[in-house]
């Protein structure tokens, strides 16, 4: 029941927001998340966001492996 | 790279995950580094198993590491016992709602579905936030929430209970604790693996923190990966190298949505609402300290405090069927004798071929194998 879906906030009412799962617009609550923003990238399971995607960090992460997998074939 | 706004960021990250020079690298960075080392890896969530056989992972991988599936299906590991008191609710004239992938799974006898076929009142909900609206919308009915999950589920259960349901709602609550089985997976003597590849939606919630215990009384190393393609390779690839440096500890790969100290909040609101208690497994038995309980305080939406339960004594597996077996990563799927004859999704013998996380019907679908 890992099964969750990355959407971006576009409205916010309290605790429920908009969720744009990519043309897809549906409701969830995101009172489990601290300080969401419009714009934020969130992960949403059963109608909850259960946390923020951090794009940024994803990109980071991937030049890291990057790197890694560069250093090793000179190794 | 610029900052896209909107989902057209969300398939972006999506497709970086799923770069397909940067898997087949990662596949070569394994082979180089495992040299002739077999090491084999024990995931435990159906989205895990999902990602893995939809994706041929297993057949990417070199033949030296193996990935076996744990008991990460909620569906599966639902008691019998406690499908048997949904039907029998269904049954009494309670309005049973739950969750798609429970409604056909068997229980002793028969399913949701079955009882919905004999007249009984069964819906099928998203979550709870349905159940609730239901209930709302039909205060006439006794309503009772079948709420399964793991620790990726509780979270926004506790939330709904806490801010406090409609009078006619009650819970029959079957929620379980991933790290409990995993403690459970390595005391298993005769199971054989090297490290664990941790869910990374319910690391969202727990954190890293609770995984410390394997490196450290056990040597084996975690790490938590997401479930695209290349978060999978690369959590592989992550294990393999801890095994090769010798210096197991808990790695986070889905650094994009896992923070050390998970969510916060959510495990608040859960302390708030839940107590820890023991809770069997569906075909494991009991697992200490792995099953969520509503608090004293939130007694009266506790439908196993309200109702009256007249139940024969359950049967988790039945004749033939090896979902015991194959939930624990001991036997492929397609080594079950009843695999595809006469057991399809369609006409199901046992919990895991029912669930879209069950390992039997994952491997139906795309043909995959332990």
């Amino acid at each position: 029941m890992c099964l969750a879906m990355p959407g971006a906030v576009i409205e916010i009412d309290r605790n429920m927001a908009k969720i744009d799962y990519g043309g897809v617009l549906k409701e969830a609550d995101i009172s489990l998340i601290e300080d969401i923003r419009i714009g934020d990238y969130v992960i949403v399971h059963t109608g909850f966001a259960i946390s923020k995607l951090d794009e940024k960090e994803a990109l980071e992460s991937i030049e890291l492996w990057k790197e890694l997998l560069d250093r090793s074939e000179f190794s | 790279m610029e900052r896209t706004f909107g989902p057209v960021g969300i398939f972006m990250i999506a497709d970086i995950f799923r770069d397909r020079e940067l898997i087949k690298k990662t596949a070569e960075f394994i082979r180089t580094i495992s040299r002739d080392d077999e090491f084999t890896f024990m995931h435990v969530c159906g989205t895990h198993e999902q990602a893995i056989t939809k994706f041929g992972l297993r057949g990417i991988l070199p033949k030296n590491i193996g990935l076996i599936s744990g008991p990460g299906c909620p569906v599966c590991i639902t008691p019998a016992r406690e499908i048997d008191e949904a039907v029998f609710l269904a049954e009494t004239g309670k309005t049973v709602l739950t969750y798609g992938d429970m409604f056909r799974v068997p229980g002793t006898e028969s399913s949701l579905a079955d009882a919905k076929a004999r007249g009984g009142k069964v819906k099928i909900v998203y979550g709870i936030q349905d159940a609730v609206d239901y209930a709302i919308k039909n205060p006439q009915e006794k309503v009772v929430f079948f709420s399964l999950g793991l620790d990726t589920t509780v979270p926004g259960v506790a939330s709904c209970v806490k801010r406090g349901l409609p009078e006619n709602i009650s819970l029959l609550t079957s929620h379980r604790l991933t790290v409990p089985a995993m403690e459970l997976l390595i005391s298993l003597g005769d199971l054989r693996f090297e490290g664990f590849l941790a869910p990374g939606h319910v690391s969202t919630i727990i954190g890293l923190e609770p995984y410390e215990q394997f490196p450290a009384a056990y040597e084996i190393p975690v790490v938590v990966a997401g479930f695209e393609p290349l978060d999978v390779m690369q959590g592989v690839a992550m294990l393999v190298k801890q095994m090769k440096e010798k210096m197991p500890r808990v790695e986070n790969q889905y650094s994009r949505s896992v923070a050390y100290c998970g969510n916060t909040r959510a495990l608040e609101v859960v302390r708030d609402v839940f107590e820890i208690a023991g809770g069997d497994w569906r075909g494991i038995g009991r697992i200490p300290g792995s099953n969520l309980v509503l608090r004293d305080e939130y007694s009266r939406y506790d439908a196993r405090k309200l109702y009256d339960f007249d139940i024969g004594p359950p049967q988790d597996i039945r004749p033939g069927c090896s979902c015991h077996v194959v939930i624990i990563g001991k036997l492929d799927p397609k080594d079950c004798k009843m695999f595809s004859q006469p057991c399809t999704p369609e006409k199901p013998y046992g919990p895991c071929m029912v669930s879209s996380e069950g390992s039997c019907n994952i491997a139906y679908k795309y043909g995959g194998s332990i």
